[in-house]
């Protein structure tokens, strides 16, 4: 497997939302629109691109038995750590995503690339897979988020150019699910050639 | 792959991760507590200024029991005199706490209002926060005003479909107003 698809398959083949179906908790809470979706995705992906390169680290010296816990310790440091960060320097975007990045720590996918990927290949295949992975998840919260936020509010990323109040159950969880839906088949019909 | 488990290295492996993660976690804490105190004192200090008329000199915070409820409050001074209170007002939305900074005049006229966080639903009673129709009337709301929805009998226009919502920043606005007005009595006697 080369460098390139490692990093490229957490787009297409393996995109976390239309493919894996995972994280499904933050991607139909936060999608209310396009910046929501996008910062989700940033944050997931700075955890995610950390917690693989250190967990490709330890996984050689770490025993068997207690990998589970060290992975989580592990992830729940860095979903601290941005918390930390995030309320310092972005509160805006931390007071929006509030619950949801403390979540991040059971976000299935970070956990996910932890054990499926990360403990069984080097430090840089890991760090090109957190990032292919984790850039996929966010270009599909922030594409979940901008056709809400255009159905919902008539606008996209803040710019209102529909007058009035939109299609509100678009706003909402009922909203979250047809969209997501609908964009899952449409992936899975265009763009997974399998 | 992995090393194998025996109770000594497992023991020893999930010590030395602590140690390491809760190490991290102090540096960072201490690396970002300033600006984290920085950043929320600048929100509160927004949402207060936003609330108060320009020019007086703001007290630090005060706490004082009215009515069974704990309220914050700030003192805008202007000549010698109190000029308006910004008094930080907490009821249940629909979602959940709504809360609010509320100014008030000494004569018990709204000056203005924002809201400091609030649990309510995305594009009904989320609007109580963008929704200029709404937020505009609370501005210069005078004491003769009855602040209560119209459907209660009061002069507020609610938000369409957020009749709750609408309530709770009612209330808080009202409870602000006679707390404001229990504590001008207060130094008057």
């Amino acid at each position: 497997m080369s460098k390139w698809s490692t990093f490229t398959d957490g787009f297409v083949k393996n995109n976390p939302t239309f493919v894996l179906v995972l994280g499904m908790c933050p991607t139909l809470a936060t999608t209310t629109s396009a910046m929501n979706g996008l910062e989700m995705g940033l944050a997931t992906l700075f955890v995610l691109v950390l917690s693989n390169i250190v967990i490709s680290l330890l996984a050689p010296v770490v025993p068997d038995k207690v990998h589970i816990p060290v992975y989580i310790v592990v992830i729940a440091t860095f979903v601290t750590v941005l918390q930390f960060i995030m309320q310092a320097y972005t509160p805006d975007a931390y007071k929006t995503l509030g619950l949801f990045i403390p979540l991040i720590v059971v976000n299935c996918i970070v956990l996910g690339r932890a054990e499926a990927f990360a403990n069984k290949h080097g430090v840089l295949d890991s760090l090109l897979d957190g990032i292919g992975v984790g850039l996929g998840f966010t270009v599909s919260l922030t594409v979940i988020g901008i056709v809400r936020e255009i159905l919902g509010s008539g606008s996209v990323f803040g710019w209102k150019f529909i007058p009035g109040d939109g299609i509100l159950a678009f706003v909402m969880a009922p909203g979250a699910f047809m969209v997501l839906g609908y964009l899952m088949v449409l992936f899975n019909k265009y763009l997974k050639k399998s | 792959m992995a090393v194998k488990s025996n109770l000594k290295n497992m023991a020893l492996c999930l010590t030395m991760v602590c140690l390491v993660c809760s190490a991290i976690l102090a540096v960072v804490y201490a690396v970002t507590y300033d600006p984290i105190q920085a950043a929320e004192k600048k929100a509160l200090e927004e949402s207060i200024g936003r609330v108060l008329p320009d020019g007086g000199v703001l007290s630090d915070v005060a706490t004082a029991e009215f009515d069974g409820k704990t309220y914050d409050y700030y003192v805008s001074t202007a000549n010698g005199a109190p000029a308006a209170y910004a008094v930080k007002s907490t009821t249940i939305g629909f979602g959940g706490p709504l809360s609010l900074m509320v100014g008030v005049l000494p004569d018990g006229t709204v000056y203005n209002t924002s809201v400091l966080s609030h649990s309510e639903t995305p594009g009904l009673g989320a609007k109580c926060n963008t929704d200029t129709k709404f937020m505009d009337q609370w501005k210069g709301l005078g004491p003769d005003k009855v602040i209560k929805v119209t459907k209660d009998g009061g002069d507020i226009d609610a938000i369409t479909a957020s009749t709750i919502t609408s309530r709770a920043y009612s209330l808080a606005v009202s409870n602000a107003v006679a707390f404001v007005k229990s504590i001008v009595k207060a130094e008057e006697e």
